[in-house]
């Protein structure tokens, strides 16, 4: 008797215990990393790590290379041949000399290929860094014409058939439920206030939302010590979702960054962004 | 590309208020690459932060700090004008330095 009314009072212990844990778990806000992150990113003021690849990247836009021994200066990146300002932020668009739409990374390959006259299969074998790497001339690339975009506009056309065909692609395949988990990207992406562990997720079909998600990339990720690409960031979702790899400079790559670039149409570029 | 530092020093009343980011790997030699093979240990050993000639700060780091490490210090007897330097040493022999002045 003595013992079961012993562990009647251990139960009951327990069962406060865990019920006054659940009401903490509960009160605990859902983004309490996001708070410590602001707090993160006020200490840190504007010293991103990103600022030395964003160097990095303007020196390897002005340095002869390939077998024509060109720089990328002329590249047109859909403002003119050579203009990098605000060029970062009306991309994915069309591009009439290879009759395609393209994203930043397509659009630097194309140049590399055709200014510089280097080998894509060479790039496209490694675009992204792995961890303990110091970023591929892609990145810091993609990074240096970013912050040539802060501030500026998010301004994609949307005017030529083949732009509306893109999107219209990029919302199929961001609903397109498929692999082992039956994931689509919209299972973590089209609901506000949601999170996976600590980490908030964008709901991706919201402007404002999909503005804070789109416009801070590239981003210096923490984790990794390394600025990443939107590029990458698509790679690592698909990853995520046990979907075949992502190849680079594809048309579904290009496809899911028009449907986040025309959600986020008319908000702000902050990148390049300070991550996790 | 070690050996980059950004670096700023501002005065702040009656102290000096100096930010600098260095660019370094950090890797701790505990790591393997992809290949599985160890990645060799790489990382800043010695710091200090010069006001002129004069140290300020000096330290001795080691493995456990961060990649591309942000050092924020405070000093005294700094005016405007000075000219402030980080400079840092690893430990394969590399150095790294940067230099701005008191705003």
């Amino acid at each position: 008797m003595r013992r079961q009314s012993d562990d009647a009072i251990t139960w009951q212990l327990l069962v406060t215990i865990i019920t006054r844990w659940c009401l903490v778990l509960l009160v605990v806000p859902a983004w309490a990393d996001e708070g410590i992150f602001d707090q993160y990113r006020d200490l840190m003021g504007d010293d991103n790590p990103a600022i030395f690849v964003i160097d990095e990247g303007e020196e390897f836009w002005y340095q002869s290379q390939g077998a024509r021994g060109a720089t990328l200066e002329a590249c047109d990146l859909g403002l003119g041949a050579g203009v990098t300002r605000g060029a970062y932020a009306q991309l994915p668009r069309y591009f009439a000399d290879t009759d395609r739409v393209m994203d930043i990374e397509t659009r630097l390959m194309y140049c590399m290929e055709t200014l510089q006259g280097r080998d894509r299969a060479v790039i496209a074998t490694k675009p992204y860094s792995v961890r303990g790497d110091f970023g591929t001339e892609l990145e810091a690339l993609v990074t240096w014409l970013a912050a040539e975009s802060e501030g500026a506009t998010i301004a994609p056309e949307q005017v030529h058939p083949k732009e509306r065909a893109m999107y219209a692609l990029g919302e199929e395949i961001f609903f397109y439920r498929a692999g082992p988990h039956d994931f689509s990207c919209a299972t973590c992406h089209e609901q506000s206030n949601k999170r996976i562990r600590l980490q908030q997720l964008p709901n991706l079909t919201d402007h404002t939302e999909a503005t804070d998600a789109y416009g801070s990339w590239p981003a210096y990720r923490m984790s990794e010590g390394l600025v990443r690409t939107m590029g990458w960031r698509l790679q690592d979702c698909f990853r995520q979702q046990r979907w075949p790899e992502l190849t680079f400079g594809s048309e579904v790559g290009v496809a899911l960054q028009t449907y986040m670039a025309v959600n986020a149409a008319g908000g702000i570029m902050t990148a390049p962004g300070l991550k996790r | 590309m070690a050996g980059r530092i950004k670096i700023r020093a501002q005065k702040k009343g009656e102290l000096i208020e100096v930010k600098a980011l260095m660019r370094h790997p950090m890797e701790t030699g505990m790591r393997k690459d992809q290949a599985g093979e160890p990645i060799p240990a790489h990382f800043i050993t010695e710091v200090a932060v010069l006001h002129g000639d004069q140290a300020v700060m000096q330290a001795h780091w080691g493995a456990a700090v961060s990649a591309n490490p942000f050092l924020g210090v405070r000093f005294q007897g700094g005016e405007a004008g000075d000219v402030v330097r980080v400079v840092w040493t690893d430990n394969q022999g590399g150095t790294g330095e940067g230099e701005t002045t008191i705003r």
